[in-house]
């Protein structure tokens, strides 16, 4: 059987390749900042099958890529937050 | 059979995550776009279950899907017109384009298998287990999180606030919402005490269970979230000098016991036996409000104007 380290992880390459592809396809900001955080998501489930690996034989999994994570999702989403803002007076000031 | 079983299911979510993490990005339409992304973000949040990673889930939920996408749709709102996705690009550079992605996935899952197939190497998770008992709490990721590697969430509160810092410079708040409909307005007034006792909860919690300050502070947000769109403009913050403490609150606490640790004589961040559990409570408590008020005000955009209470006023237009 595949183990699911494996499955998980190869999906988390699949989806950073077509963040960043799509990060670098599109024009609009608001596009690529989705797709950035879809690249993000990608890199996430790359470190947290790696800390799943061999989780069977322990009580837990390997905590401290979790904990690297946990801190990833709050930063990336506070970094959405500043290019949501920072595209947002791009905006009105090319209206002004 | 009960492996069978198990890998279909992670082959049936893996391919659920590729379609619905593709789908968001290639979509022409943003709106589409967006909420395919929060369908992806709750997909992702069973990823992380599967994955035993029960705290991420939490927090992709709350956090990655809720509040990200809850941004997302805020900002959709304020784009005039629907712009153009795709930039004109020429035959021969998408081509391009394709092959590097392609070559980078091959290259970036080799490394990945050739990690995998180390095995266990340089693990610090044996470190974590033998050590669990002198940090305090009893689940590990909040052990890791505000004992072992504390210097990195101190730093992480950093960034958040800088990263709300640079929100509020850039401008005023975004126009607020009309009044809720009946059904709107009644599930508001349900959910929001409750999100604050989960709140609370996922905070006390998290000593010795999956839950802690960040999954707390983001439900607290979820709730300022909530109230915003029923029409309070300053979507439940205190005023403005009261909601720059509690932005800082978090860092100057994390800094204060660290420093005051340090003149002690037990070293930065180094908890006394203990004293731990104690601290970390206390710094987690304050990191909680900090990442709930820093949340809320990435949502709303900025300092609202003063006294202004009526929405769609005169706060949409250029400035």
């Amino acid at each position: 059987m595949l183990p699911a380290e494996i499955i998980f992880g190869l999906t988390g390459v699949g989806l950073f390749t077509l963040g960043l592809r799509a990060t670098l396809l599109h024009g609009s900001l608001l596009a690529r900042i989705l797709a950035i955080n879809v690249c993000g998501a990608g890199v996430f489930l790359m470190f947290v099958s790696i800390a799943y690996q061999g989780a069977a034989a322990m009580p837990v999994p390997d905590p401290v890529p979790h904990a690297l994570v946990l801190t990833g999702i709050v930063v990336a989403v506070s970094a959405t937050a500043l290019a949501l803002a920072l595209g947002r007076r791009l905006r009105e000031s090319a209206d002004e | 059979m009960n492996a069978l079983l198990w890998t279909l299911l992670d082959l049936l979510l893996a391919a659920m995550l590729l379609g619905l993490g593709w789908a968001a990005v290639a979509t022409r339409d943003l709106k589409r776009g967006v909420a395919l992304f929060i369908a992806f973000g709750l997909l992702l949040a069973l990823a992380w279950a599967r994955l035993r990673a029960p705290d991420l889930a939490l927090a992709e939920a709350a956090i990655g899907a809720g509040l990200a996408g809850a941004l997302l749709l805020a900002a959709l709102r304020d784009e005039p017109r629907h712009e153009k996705l795709a930039a004109a690009h020429s035959r021969a550079g998408l081509w391009t384009l394709n092959l590097l992605s392609v070559l980078l996935a091959v290259v970036v899952a080799w490394a990945l298998l050739c990690a995998l197939e180390m095995g266990e190497g340089l693990r610090l998770a044996g470190a974590v287990t033998d050590h669990i008992g002198q940090s305090g709490v009893s689940n590990p990721v909040t052990a890791v999180l505000l004992n072992f590697r504390a210097y990195d969430t101190l730093l992480e509160l950093a960034v958040i606030l800088s990263a709300v810092l640079g929100v509020l410079a850039l401008g005023p708040a975004r126009r607020g919402y009309g009044l809720p409909g009946p059904v709107l307005g009644g599930l508001i007034r349900w959910l929001v005490p409750l999100l604050i006792v989960t709140a609370g909860y996922l905070l006390w919690v998290g000593a010795h269970a999956p839950g802690g300050a960040f999954q707390a502070g983001a439900t607290l947000a979820a709730a300022a979230v909530l109230l915003r769109l029923g029409g309070v403009d300053r979507a439940g913050l205190p005023a403005a000098a009261v909601s720059r403490w509690l932005l800082a609150a978090g860092l100057l606490v994390f800094l204060g016991v660290g420093l005051s640790l340090a003149g002690l004589g037990y070293g930065f961040l180094q908890y006394p036996a203990g004293l731990a559990g104690g601290l970390i409570l206390v710094i987690e408590s304050a990191a909680t409000l900090s990442i709930a008020v820093a949340l809320a005000l990435a949502y709303v955009g900025g300092w609202s104007r003063s006294g202004s209470t009526q929405p769609d006023s005169t706060q949409g237009g250029s400035h």
